[in-house]
Formats: C-alpha cells, sequence, structure tokens
C-alpha cells in the first residue's frame, strides 16, 4: 500500500499548480482549469485520509466538492459567453473596465 | 444483505430554510411559466411573500433548539435570530430592485429567485456545525451572487464583475477545500464537535499538528476573501461598483453576515484553537479597520466608498468575534443587524439617484441635495451618522456594544484602533452630509423614488432611528438568543 | 516494497535516455538545409488555410455548460444504485427530492429555450 504521505505530497504539489495557475496565466478557461485543479488537490487529500482513517466523512465531502466544482465551472462558462458576445474576448487582462 | 440506516431526520428544525429554498426553485418555475414578460414585478412580491412566510414559520421554533442530519446542522436561538435578519436583508433587497431592474432594461424574473437562494445559504451557513455544510452555504450564496453580480447584462462592467468576483471566489474555495481536507487529515472530524474533541485530547502528534496548522490557517484565508478582510479584500471595490446597486446592497451585508456568523460559531466551537486563531484574528482585525477606512477615504465614488467602508466595519465586527465568549456574540448580533439596515437604507438612497445609463454615484452629485429632496437628504444623512457611529442612531449603539466588549475581553489596543479608524471614518461619511446640507447643486440629477424603494428607505431609516434610541428590547432579544449559545 | 517498483524505473530511465540520445545525435550529426517548403506545417498534402486555433461558435460552450451541470447528477445516483436495495423506501425518497431538484433545473432549462440549437 502506498503510504498517505506520498498522496499528501502529491495533491500539495497539485495545489501549488493550481494557484500558480490562477496567478499566473491570462486565459479564463485556463483559469478555470487551474481552480478545479485546487479543488481536485483537496479531493485527493480527503480520499487518501479517509481511506486511512477508515472513516466515509472525507469521501462525502469529495462528492459535494465536485458538485459545487461544475456548479461553479458552469456559471463561470456562463459569464464567458455573456462577456465573449459583447467584448469578442477570453483573454482575463483585457477585462479591465475596473481599475484595480 | 444488512439493511442501511438513515439516520433520522428532523426537517422541523430546517422549516425556514426549507420554505425560502423550495419556495425559490418553485418562483423559477412559475416566473418561467406563468409571469409574462414586462410584469415580472409579481415574481418579486411572490418571493418577498416567501421570505416573509419563512419568517413566520421561524416564530415557533423560538424556544426549540437541537440538531439533525447527524449534527450537521443544528438549530438555536443564535442560529434563528440570524435567520431573521438575512431575510430583512433579502426582502429589503427584494423591494429596491423592484423598480430598478426594469430602469435599466434588465428585467428578468431570475432575480427574485437567485436572492432566495442566496438567503437559503446564508441561513445554511448560519445553522451548520460541521465544515461539510458550511463548505455547501458558503457556495450556494457565492454561486448565486456570481450570477447575481453579472446580472446588468449586456453591461460590460457588469460581467467583468461577475468574472473577476467568480475567479477570486474560487480560489478562497479552492483555499477552504484544500484547507478542510487537511483538518479532516489531522483529526478525523469535519463536524465541529469532532474537532473540539479532538483538540481537548491533548498533546497530538506533532505531524497532526503541523496538519491542523496548514488547515486552520487554509480555512482562515477562504474566510478572509469571503468576508474581505485585509489583505484579501482587493476585489471589493471593482465587484461593488461593477455589480447593479441592489445586488451590491445585498452583498454587502449579506456575504460578511453569514461568512462573520460561520466565523464565530466556528471561533466558539474550537475554544482550543484559540491561542493560535485570535492572534491572526487580532492582526487581521487591525489591518482591516484601518485599510479599509484609509480607503474609503480617498473615493470620490460614493459606491466605492461604501465598498471600502464595508470592509471596516467587517473589522469591527471581528473585534465582536474575538471576544464571543465574553459577550462579543450579542454585540456581533447587535452590530449585524444594525449595519445591515444601515447599510441597505444608503444604498437605497444610491439607488435613488442612479439614472439610467449613467451612474449617479459621484460624491458632488449629493451637493445640494437637500433643497431638491429634503427627506432624501435627512435619511441619507442619518445612514450616513448611522454609520460614523454618531449617536443617537444604530451603528453608535452597535460600535458602543463592540467597543466594551472587547474592551472588557482585554483587546485594549484593538479598541484604540477601533476608536481612531472611527474618527477618520466620522470625515469621509459627514464629508457626505456637508455636501447635501451646505452646496449648491453641481449638476442636474433628477432623484427617482418608488414605492419599493420608498418603503426600503422607510423602514431602514426607521429602524436605524429606533435601534439608536431604543435599543433595550432589541438587546434583551439579542441576549436572550444567545442562551443556547452559552455566550 | 518500493523495490518491486524498481524494474518500471530502469525502464522509465531507459526510455528517457534513448529519445534524448536520439534528438541530441540526430541534431549533431544530421544535414539542414530549410526550404520554404519544407518549413511548411505539412510538407504534403493540403495547402495550410487559415490560422491553427479557429474560433468555435460560442454556442458550444453553451451545451457544455448544460452538460456539467446534469453530467454530474450520475456522481450521485451510482453510490444510490449499489445500496438502493438496504435503504429501501427513505432512500428512494431522498433520491426523489434530488431528482426532484435536477427536474426543476431541466424543465426551466427546456422552457427558456436553452435546449434548442439555432
Amino acid at each position: 500500500m502506498v503510504p498517505t504521505s506520498y498522496y499528501i505530497m502529491l495533491s500539495a504539489a497539485l495545489f501549488a499548480i493550481g494557484v500558480l495557475g490562477v496567478l499566473i496565466r491570462r486565459n479564463a478557461l485556463v483559469v478555470f482549469m487551474s481552480v478545479e485543479l485546487m479543488l481536485n488537490a483537496a479531493n485527493l487529500v480527503l480520499v487518501a485520509f479517509a481511506r486511512e482513517r477508515l472513516s466515509i466523512d472525507g469521501q462525502v465531502l469529495v462528492f459535494f466538492v465536485i458538485t459545487v466544482a461544475a456548479a461553479e465551472v458552469a456559471v463561470g462558462l456562463a459569464l464567458l459567453v455573456a462577456i465573449f458576445r459583447t467584448k469578442h474576448t477570453a483573454d482575463v487582462d483585457e477585462v479591465s473596465t475596473l481599475r484595480g | 444483505m444488512e439493511s442501511l440506516q438513515i439516520p433520522p431526520v428532523d426537517l422541523r428544525l430546517l422549516t425556514p430554510l426549507l420554505i425560502v429554498v423550495g419556495w425559490a426553485g418553485a418562483l423559477l418555475l412559475i416566473d418561467v411559466f406563468f409571469v409574462p414578460d414586462g410584469r415580472k414585478k409579481i415574481t418579486g412580491y411572490l418571493a418577498i411573500a416567501g421570505l416573509a412566510v419563512a419568517g413566520l414559520a421561524g416564530i415557533p421554533l423560538w424556544n426549540l433548539s437541537g440538531s439533525t442530519f447527524s449534527g450537521m446542522l443544528v438549530l438555536d436561538r443564535y442560529s434563528l435570530a440570524l435567520t431573521w435578519i438575512f431575510l430583512i436583508a433579502g426582502a429589503l433587497s427584494i423591494a429596491v430592485a423592484l423598480d430598478y431592474l426594469p430602469r435599466h432594461a434588465i428585467e428578468q424574473g431570475e432575480y427574485y429567485p437567485l436572492i432566495m437562494f442566496a438567503v437559503g445559504g446564508m441561513i445554511l451557513m448560519a445553522q451548520s456545525a460541521d465544515l461539510i455544510t458550511l463548505f455547501l452555504g458558503i457556495e450556494l450564496l457565492s454561486i448565486t451572487l456570481y450570477i447575481l453580480t453579472g446580472f446588468a447584462y449586456p453591461r460590460v462592467a457588469s460581467e467583468e464583475a461577475g468574472m473577476k468576483y467568480l475567479v477570486l471566489g474560487a480560489f478562497a474555495a479552492g483555499f477552504f477545500v484544500y484547507g478542510i481536507a487537511l483538518i479532516f487529515g489531522a483529526t478525523g472530524a469535519t463536524s465541529l464537535a469532532g474537532i473540539a474533541a479532538y483538540l481537548g485530547r491533548q498533546p497530538f502528534a506533532p505531524q497532526e499538528e503541523t496538519l491542523f496548522l496548514a488547515g486552520a490557517s487554509l480555512v482562515l484565508i477562504g474566510f478572509s476573501f469571503k468576508i474581505a478582510l485585509v489583505p484579501f479584500h482587493m476585489w471589493t471595490p471593482d465587484v461593488y461598483e461593477g455589480s447593479p446597486t441592489p445586488v451590491a446592497a445585498f452583498m454587502s451585508v449579506g456575504t460578511k453576515g453569514a461568512a462573520l456568523a460561520a466565523l464565530l460559531r466556528v471561533t466558539l466551537a474550537l475554544e482550543e484553537a484559540q491561542t493560535f486563531w485570535l492572534p491572526i484574528l487580532a492582526v487581521l482585525a487591525a489591518a482591516t479597520m484601518i485599510l479599509g477606512n484609509l480607503g474609503a477615504l480617498g473615493q470620490s465614488n460614493l459606491k466605492r466608498m461604501l465598498a471600502y467602508s464595508s470592509i471596516g466595519h467587517a473589522g469591527y465586527i471581528l473585534l465582536g468575534i474575538m471576544v464571543a465568549a465574553e459577550r462579543g456574540a450579542e454585540a456581533f448580533l447587535f452590530y449585524i443587524l444594525a449595519y445591515t439596515l444601515t447599510n441597505l437604507g444608503a444604498f437605497g438612497v444610491l439607488i435613488a439617484l442612479e439614472q439610467r445609463g449613467e451612474a449617479a454615484w459621484s460624491i458632488d452629485d449629493f451637493a445640494g441635495l437637500y433643497q431638491r429632496r429634503p427627506l432624501l437628504a435627512v435619511a441619507m444623512a442619518l445612514f450616513m451618522f448611522s454609520l460614523a457611529g454618531v449617536p443617537p442612531t444604530a451603528g453608535f449603539m452597535g460600535k458602543f456594544f463592540i467597543f466594551t466588549a472587547a474592551y472588557a475581553g482585554g483587546l485594549g489596543w484593538l479598541v484604540l484602533i477601533g476608536v481612531l479608524t472611527s474618527a477618520i471614518a466620522a470625515y469621509y461619511y459627514l464629508r457626505v452630509v456637508v455636501k447635501m446640507f451646505m452646496q449648491e447643486p453641481v449638476r442636474e440629477v433628477r432623484p427617482e423614488l418608488t414605492r419599493g424603494l420608498n418603503t426600503e428607505i422607510l423602514i431602514a431609516g426607521v429602524a436605524t432611528l429606533i435601534l439608536g434610541l431604543l435599543p433595550t428590547p432589541i438587546v434583551l432579544l439579542v441576549e436572550r438568543s444567545l442562551v443556547a449559545l452559552g455566550g | 516494497m518500493l523495490g518491486s517498483f524498481a524494474p518500471i524505473l530502469i525502464l522509465f530511465l531507459i526510455a528517457v535516455f534513448i529519445a534524448v540520445f536520439v534528438i541530441t545525435v540526430s541534431s549533431l550529426l544530421g544535414p539542414r538545409r530549410s526550404s520554404p517548403r519544407k518549413l511548411a506545417p505539412y510538407e504534403s498534402g493540403m495547402e495550410p488555410i487559415g490560422p491553427a486555433i479557429r474560433r468555435i461558435p460560442v454556442k458550444f460552450y453553451v451545451v457544455a455548460m448544460l452538460f456539467i451541470v446534469f453530467d454530474i447528477e450520475v456522481v450521485f445516483f451510482y453510490p444510490y444504485a449499489l445500496v438502493f436495495r438496504q435503504l429501501a423506501v427513505p432512500g428512494l425518497i431522498a433520491i426523489g427530492v434530488f431528482f426532484l431538484v435536477l427536474v426543476v433545473g431541466f424543465v426551466y432549462e427546456w422552457r427558456k429555450g436553452a435546449l434548442t440549437w439555432e
């Protein structure tokens, strides 16, 4: 059996990649993917610990996280489509009418 | 095959929540099937009725308390009091939108069910005693707010604000979930009671302690994003400015109130973690009070100013949370109620001045308002006084309770910062009042007052005054509401 | 325990080595005579037309959006399918409520005309 700490390290790496992706990448779709990576890193931790502790709680949360991630991406795509229809771009840097 | 038992569920404890969410779902269909375009106000009235019914259904629950869904959701007077505050905030936000939406040609019936769903999320947050349900509540609230922020399609600013809010909100959700995952790894539980039980079994293994601390920090970052605490506040002014004004009003009281309420419950439940938790909260509170108010100082756009001021107010409320065990919780509830009513009122005046196609948010547009609309100017002055904490208004009593509780709890230096920043805040709030009463109008702004808006401003104004002049009954009510919480 | 992975690791290293070796050697030894024809993305076949990354009609995003939401419901139906006998009637009620919520969304979507292509 692979020790739990390996999973944690892998998920920490995934989470870091996700955070960097959100901060660095400019394309809104890639940003969504990075957020997804962060959430899935959390899912990996939850499943790994749920297995180690033989507790079902962690796995239950995974289901909800998957659902929430889907809803978030759906709304994100909707906003993207709306912005695209008015501005014809998917680049978050060009989305800058507001200061700050 | 052995049979699995679904644990018994007591739906009575969730009556207001179920009514709000169920009504919202039904309203979505009613709106799309029966309500013709151009008469979407009907949907709005139905939504207000739903919120009222949910509020009434909560009254018999006052003497009830308990938990259901295996302890994931609790009902106590604290959650019930918050439920009522949230219902009021939702109803007032719908009332101001009734005429705002058609005036700006963005009327869609979905606005009203969406607000109801958001209120449902807030109630869920107030009732949750488990990180899973807390996360669900936060996301139900946030996802609906992303949609509402971008509601003014095809106004680009609104879409952009929605996008910005979504990216940062999802980012924060990532931190929050990862934090929950690490806490679960360290303690083997997601329920607040389970985590508290684990913390009581000191000392823990060093590895688990590291995991727990990392997880708790990540959860705190997630909270800070939602509440907009400095340094996680940068999105707030942009999002408020871009979103439709009724939505900004709802957001400024809703998200903050619900997230702070949840933070209070977490802080109280995890008493053992306070040695680690409180110093961080203290730094966050100090930074939030200082930078929030300093940020508001430089704004000439009133909508952005209110955004920064809402950041500052979150800092004051945080003081109440830190001393929640010693009377802070009562001060917290009173402050949330006072702030909700006052802020909704101020945004109501903003909405009255907002014309179609152009935004009358510049502070110059308020110049000479007293000569044109005396009553409106007086109402706005009242809200500004209340936000600044000038007696005899609700805001003053709220600040008074918070600062006394914090001082008694040994947070003297934070109270000092609080009082000093309140003085700064008084400058930029009173600047608006001076403009309204003492200066000549700069340009023609024709305020539009409609029935819904009038009612909202009236309710908010009267409540602000009553809370300031006769706080005793409310304070008694609030005190009683905290019996079950051990406050 | 990790020892059992050693052969895979060796295989992996050999694969990396061969790939690096072949690319380096061919770039060092191979002659380079480029011509416009050779620089084209495809040396034979059709002349390339237009940019490689083309805009996709925005409608696909809308479909993707609707798909995501209804795709996820399966996540909840699978575990239920495993235990629906043991859960008996209460489970049926619970999943019924869940399904009802989905139906509300679906009816709304259909009525709004989001499902028609044109």
